[in-house]
């Protein structure tokens, strides 16, 4: 069973937390201009890589507040947590 | 006292003062505490314990722990009944039944006995092979199957037992209590850390407790000496957990611990009282120290299953823990040191040692040194080739191996004896090191797999890293107790090594397959499931190259056992009929439970009343006493029904629907979800989750929203209310409440954070009571004298703040069944006493309180979807049929651009629609597929289903909602529900049954 | 008419004040009912709104995860980065939310009264961390959550709020508020009987 790491609350077994699935996908501005295949490449196209993956989570049975978590897919190693606001950090030798 | 035969005069750590009666297949026999079930029969000469799983072949006790693989029983009876126990670590006590698996009628006399006679019919893949085709078959291959499948009967009671669960957390847990886990712990103990120290056994000391203390020292005094000691300074320490009879079976991700500790297994059903049986720990670790051990490996040679083979180390075990003679001339058949030590203490027992044959022809260590200084014979270079004896071995063939170890000559010698003690050398126990995924080594000088790094935060000592000597056990443990320590923070010293004085080991040699001159002998490989060498030679003939195949398609290592002393042997047969090494064939994966686990401490707590939360509102006690019948919606209860006496569910329901448009109903509407939503751009944030425009809304007005995920499709619905010019309460329906709730903090989270909104769950802060009907407004007023309810005043979807019933409440004027409806809205405490005063004050009007299935039938009379369940996920707001709610100039909402998606926009959608039934009084399943064409039988083109269906005491007929293909072009189209008993013809019509110009709701 | 006195706390219907555990776990439980809280949920780095609240009721909100804060009568939970549950005596919410609405009138904030949405259980004794362990998996070892400490959480299969209120040294201690939402009262009630009964 995982340990996900909240920025506020610590680290929490994943049972508290729900997540939200691959994070930075930008949802179209001015969705009425964009053809149907770049609503659907937002609405349903999802990398699901094995190694590094950017996620979003929410520590749902917590602090209720949503984050960014860096997973590896393969070995479940937490990589890196950042805020909602914050940019993905550097990691040194991955491809995201 | 009875006799115990095989029960040597002296020795061992049984109590000798304590005898405990048993029973196995019927028969009473008598053991010490301190015995396990195998080592009591052992005492009694009992060694034919069971029948194998495919050839019902009699098989005998093997080992002397965990790795058991024949000897299975079946223990107590009734709802207490345990299959697959092994009896080499069921304790013994005081009126234990147990019984063998696998054979019918009798142990001794078994019918399925007949398969062995037949095995040449039975090769590996046989059953997969024969029950292939045809597949219409396989109904009747399965019963087949399932009988001649062995192994023990599950009760079918309900477990009368209870489990505890337990979370915990550590900063070093060591996993094993023999020399290296003690030492660990110590080590780590002495820094202050929080340490867990768990063993299966209901003793620590692991291998230590099957020394006879003759030939090893540790530190000057005995080695037992050195345990107690070391137990006692453990015990001492704060924030040390000593778990005995505690398995660590599984090692999950995080260092996640999985353990099952045995609470009462070992008492008698008196003395358990009301414990709990079995505890299960949910254990955190920062640092793991893996002190397992290691598992005696079998020699693959012809014949070797018999009852009175076992291994050496499990000889040694029985003679020295439980004093116990596992025979009375013994033969001990090695190719390494460590079964001299068998030989030895069994001679010291009084035990007549024929002969160690051994497979190498240079042996130099000192055990060996020593055996023959005690006279025993040893024959080195020779190789046991065949065996006798039905229910118990009577003897052994010797002959000399060739130089190159695939063959025999000379003369066949025949040994006598009643117990082979067995040694192919020792696997260290990695399972759990490989669980946590770390990856293991091949060893090749001992032909072992050890730890390779570590994946997690865990290292491994002793045998089970491939050092098999006590000082190396005792300096590992203390250097990994310390270092686990020191990485999780905490301060010590380094201790001194702890000297050991012990018998040095020469090398082994390993022969993966003892030759045998008889070429149609028959090698086991896995004892429990019938695997020889034929069924692995056969799997490579037939082109199986990965061991996983090999492993799936033999079965090998896939019992109870889970081939804990036959996976090696089987890996390196595979490498050498492959012609390949061991390290390049691979190791099959070790998974979870590394024995095997109850149901009840999966289950822990969590059943019965306790399986799942069971939510009432406030005012349950009242639906409970009036007799309501209950739905669950989530984990809510809600009242379903209140049947009176003598009617049925359609009675009732028909009576509380009549009443609500005929009088006044009342209904517990307390589940709605309730967002309180604040901030400057609530009305902004609103327009972008709902479909509808809100900023116009005036303050204490009310307005229906529908909620849409972004790909178009319909996720909830609800009435929202304005309450200030910054403020609204929204509300869900009941199992969407925390789901929309999280949804909306979604969004401000994570896609608007520029959005000033807080929303507040206050879903449980209120109790909700719903009334409608002609007499709702009169029966409101009898309770709220002082609320104005004129329909010019609080018109329909509007709001006004009042007493109900003495007590503050907040009155919406709304209504899902069509009729005159008032919500009325009082904090949780004064639920039931202002549901009770509206009870009074109603019964005048007759009021009627109506449950779940009434509501549905109301709003479904008025075409009313419920989200969830008209929509499944797969529905947009054009579906059902509700453009009207979609407004397209106020911007953006999310699913909006989803609505113009070439498919969300297409002509031949399922729409929603109503049905009528030719026969007015037949109510269609929910559920049931629509067809435009009866065909004789399926498949049929489905071009819809029913979503709701109820009958309608109101309009005197059923009637149905579906969800049909182009359904709103085919009004009045007749149409069919291919049911078993036939063809149920519809008609299509409107959704709307009932008022549909929406007159009643003024009226 | 509904008699105003006739309230119902979400374990009304069990008999559960001062149940002393019979199983040799050395606690007991009671429900606190009807105490006041109040979800208040503001801008921590607004010291604008920090000193707004702490005019209204002369409190620090605690801004440390999972910690509280306390000027009697009231009291601070924190929930979340911009949300605390402020605890006060029966009765005493309805002032505490007219103050903080009176005095946070400017600004983004907001102030929800949900008393009635939860209720307390409180655990006390020595076995309280070995009782609560059974269904919470977060580290409850004195070294890791002491007086004062907060966590929203699950115990079993529900949401809690869990707040120390006593240590181990005060007679009869430790003490845990287990806050829950009304109801899951019932559940997590009878989940806790069977552990020590
Ligand atoms: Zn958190």
């Amino acid at each position: 069973m995982l340990r996900i790491p909240c920025p506020w609350c610590g680290e929490r077994d994943v049972g508290e937390f729900h997540c939200g699935g691959e994070a930075h996908i930008a949802r179209p501005s001015g969705a009425d201009t964009i053809d149907d295949d770049a609503w659907a490449e937002y609405l349903f196209m999802r990398q699901n890589p094995k190694g590094s993956h950017h996620e979003r989570w929410s520590h749902a049975h917590g602090c209720r507040r949503w984050f960014h978590v860096v997973r590896d897919t393969d070995s479940d190693q937490v990589l890196a947590v950042y805020l909602m606001n914050e940019a993905p950090p550097d990691l040194p030798g991955r491809s995201s | 006292m009875k006799r115990q035969r095989f029960r040597l005069p002296s020795g061992g750590r049984i109590d000798r003062g304590d005898a405990r009666a048993f029973s196995f297949n019927g028969r009473r026999y008598y053991g010490f505490s301190g015995d396990t079930l195998a080592s009591a029969l052992l005492a009694n000469g009992v060694h034919f314990v069971g029948r194998s799983f495919k050839y019902h072949r009699p098989r005998g006790v093997l080992g002397s722990g965990a790795e058991e693989p024949n000897a299975l029983v079946q223990l107590g009876a009734g709802a207490r009944t345990d299959p697959n126990m092994r009896a080499t670590t069921t304790e013994l006590f005081d009126g234990l039944r147990a019984a063998s698996q696998n054979c019918w009628p009798t142990l001794r006399f078994d019918i399925g006995g007949i398969n062995d006679r037949l095995s040449g019919l039975l090769p590996a893949g046989f059953y997969y092979k024969t029950f292939m085709q045809p597949a219409r078959l396989w109904k009747l291959y399965e019963k087949f199957i399932r009988r001649a499948a062995g192994l023990g009967r599950a009760p079918t009671e309900r477990d009368p037992d209870r489990y505890d669960q337990q979370y915990a957390h550590c900063d070093v847990l060591v996993v094993g209590a023999g020399p290296a886990g003690l030492a660990a712990a110590l080590a780590a103990g002495r820094t202050g850390a929080r340490v867990f120290v768990v063993d299966e056994q209901a003793e620590f000391g692991g291998t230590m407790l099957a020394e006879s203390g003759r030939h090893i020292r540790i530190r000057d005094t005995s080695p037992d000496a050195w345990r107690e000691d070391t137990i006692a300074a453990l015990e001492d320490m704060s924030d040390v957990t000593v778990l005995p009879r505690t398995t660590a079976f599984g090692y999950y991700t995080h260092n996640f611990i999985g353990m099952l500790e045995r609470l009462t297994d070992h008492l008698p059903r008196a003395e358990a009282g009301n414990q709990a049986r079995q505890r299960l720990w949910k254990l955190r670790a920062k640092e793991v120290v893996l002190a397992t051990g290691s598992i005696e490996r079998p020699l693959v040679f012809a014949e070797n299953d018999r009852p009175g083979i076992l291994l050496a180390g499990a000889a040694r075990e029985f003679v020295n823990r439980y004093a116990v003679a596992p025979g009375t001339r013994a033969v001990v058949f090695t190719n390494n040191d460590s079964a001299y030590a068998a030989a030895l203490d069994m001679a010291a027992a009084g035990v007549a040692v024929e002969a160690v044959i051994d497979l190498r022809t240079e042996v130099e260590g000192d055990l060996p040194r020593l055996a023959r200084e005690a006279g025993i014979p040893v024959l080195q270079g020779y190789a046991v080739v065949a065996t006798s004896g039905r229910h118990r071995v009577t003897g052994v063939t010797v002959m000399r191996l060739n130089d190159a170890g695939d063959g025999v000559s000379g003369t066949a010698r025949k040994l006598r004896c009643d117990c082979v003690a067995v040694s192919g050398g020792w696997n260290p126990a990695v399972h759990l090191f490989s669980q946590s995924r770390g990856k293991l080594n091949f060893q090749s000088e001992m032909n072992i797999f050890v730890p390779g790094e570590s994946v997690q935060a865990a290292r491994s000592a002793g045998a089970c890293n491939g050092s098999f000597s006590l000082a190396e056990c005792l300096k590992e443990g203390a250097d990994a107790g310390l270092a686990a320590a020191r990485v999780a923070g905490f301060e010590g010293a380094d201790a001194a090594t702890l000297a050991a004085i012990e018998p040095a080991d020469g090398p082994q040699r390993s022969l993966w397959r003892v030759p045998s001159e008889r070429k149609d002998a028959r090698m086991f490989v896995d004892f429990q499931n019938d695997v020889t060498t034929k069924d692995l030679d056969l799997a490579v003939r037939e082109g199986y190259r990965s061991i996983e195949h090999v492993k799936r398609y033999t079965t090998t290592g896939m019992g109870t056992d889970q081939g804990k002393t036959g996976n090696v042997n089987a890996l390196a047969i595979v490498a050498g009929s492959l012609g390949a090494e061991i390290p390049a064939v691979g190791v099959t994966t070790f998974r979870a439970p590394y024995t095997p686990v109850t149901f009840g401490a999966i289950a822990g707590r969590h059943v019965g009343g306790l399986f799942d939360p069971v939510r009432g509102t406030p005012m349950h006690e009242w639906h409970v006493q009036c007799g309501a019948k209950f739905e669950d919606v989530g984990q809510w209860k809600r009242a379903w029904y209140y049947p009176r006496e003598g009617e049925t569910m359609r009675q009732a329901v028909d009576r509380e629907v009549r009443a609500a448009r005929e009088s006044v109903g009342i209904l517990d509407y307390s589940t709605l979800g309730k967002i309180d939503i604040r901030g400057p751009d609530a009305a902004a944030f609103l327009n972008r989750v709902y479909t509808n425009a809100w900023t116009k809304l005036g303050v204490g007005r009310c307005r229906y929203g529908l909620m849409l995920r972004d790909d178009g499709m319909v996720m909830d619905d609800g009435v929202t209310l304005r309450l200030g010019e910054n403020h609204f309460l929204m509300t869900t329906t009941t199992g969407n409440a925390a789901s929309v709730l999280s949804w909306l903090e979604e969004w401000l989270q994570t896609e608007w954070p520029e959005l000033q909104v807080y929303c507040t769950s206050v879903t449980e802060q209120y109790a909700t009571i719903s009334i409608c009907g002609p007499n709702a407004r009169a029966l409101l007023g009898a309770v709220a004298p002082e609320m104005r309810l004129g329909g010019d005043v609080f018109p329909h979807m509007s709001m006004q703040e009042g007493m109900v019933a003495g007590v503050a409440a907040r009155v919406l004027r709304v209504s899902f069944t069509g009729e005159i409806g008032f919500e009325i809205n009082v904090p949780a405490r004064h639920g039931r006493a202002v549901w009770d005063a509206l009870i009074e004050a109603g019964a005048p009007h007759g009021i009627t309180s109506y449950g779940t299935e009434a509501m549905h039938v109301l709003r479904a009379e008025k075409g009313f979807v419920i989200a969830g369940q008209e929509s499944d996920g797969t529905v947009t707001p054009i579906d059902l049929g509700m453009d009207w709610i979609v407004n397209w100039t106020k911007g953006d909402f999310i699913g909006r651009r989803s609505l113009n998606r070439s498919d969300t926009a297409r002509e031949d959608r399922k729409q929603l629609v109503g049905l009528f039934t030719a026969d007015p009084q037949t109510v269609l399943d929910e559920g049931s597929q629509i067809v435009e064409r009866v065909s004789e039988a399926p498949p049929m083109d489905m071009i819809g289903h029913v979503t709701s269906s109820y009958y309608s005491p109101n309009l005197g007929r059923s009637i149905a909602l579906a969800m049909i293909r182009s359904g709103r072009g085919r009004l009045g189209e007749t149409l069919y529900a291919p049911m078993p008993d036939g063809p149920i013809e519809v008609t299509v019509t409107s959704p709307v049954f009932f008022d549909p110009e929406g007159t009643r709701l003024n009226g | 008419m509904a008699e105003p006195g006739k309230i119902r706390s979400a374990l009304a219907h069990c008999a559960i004040d001062g149940v002393v555990a019979k199983s040799g776990l050395d606690a007991s439980i009671s429900e606190q009912a009807f105490v006041g809280k109040v979800v208040l949920r503001g801008n921590p780095s607004d010291s604008e709104f920090l000193a707004t609240v702490r005019g209204a009721l002369e409190l620090d909100l605690p801004l440390a995860p999972n910690t509280s804060s306390e000027t009697p009568p009231v009291s601070a939970l924190w929930l979340g980065p911009d949300e605390w549950m402020l605890i006060c005596a029966p009765g005493s919410e309805a002032a505490v939310v007219d103050s903080l609405n009176a005095a946070l009138a400017e600004g983004h904030s907001t102030v929800v009264d949900v008393s009635d949405a939860y209720t307390v259980l409180r655990l006390s004794g020595p076995a309280s961390r070995t009782i609560l362990a059974k269904g919470c998996a977060l580290d409850l070892h004195p070294r890791a959550f002491a007086f004062g400490d907060v966590a929203r959480t699950m115990i079993a299969k529900a949401d809690v709020i869990l707040h120390q209120t006593a240590d181990e040294t005060d007679d009869g201690g430790p003490v845990f508020d287990v806050y829950v939402a009304r109801s899951f009262a019932d559940y997590l009630w009878r989940w806790f009987d069977k552990i020590i009964n």
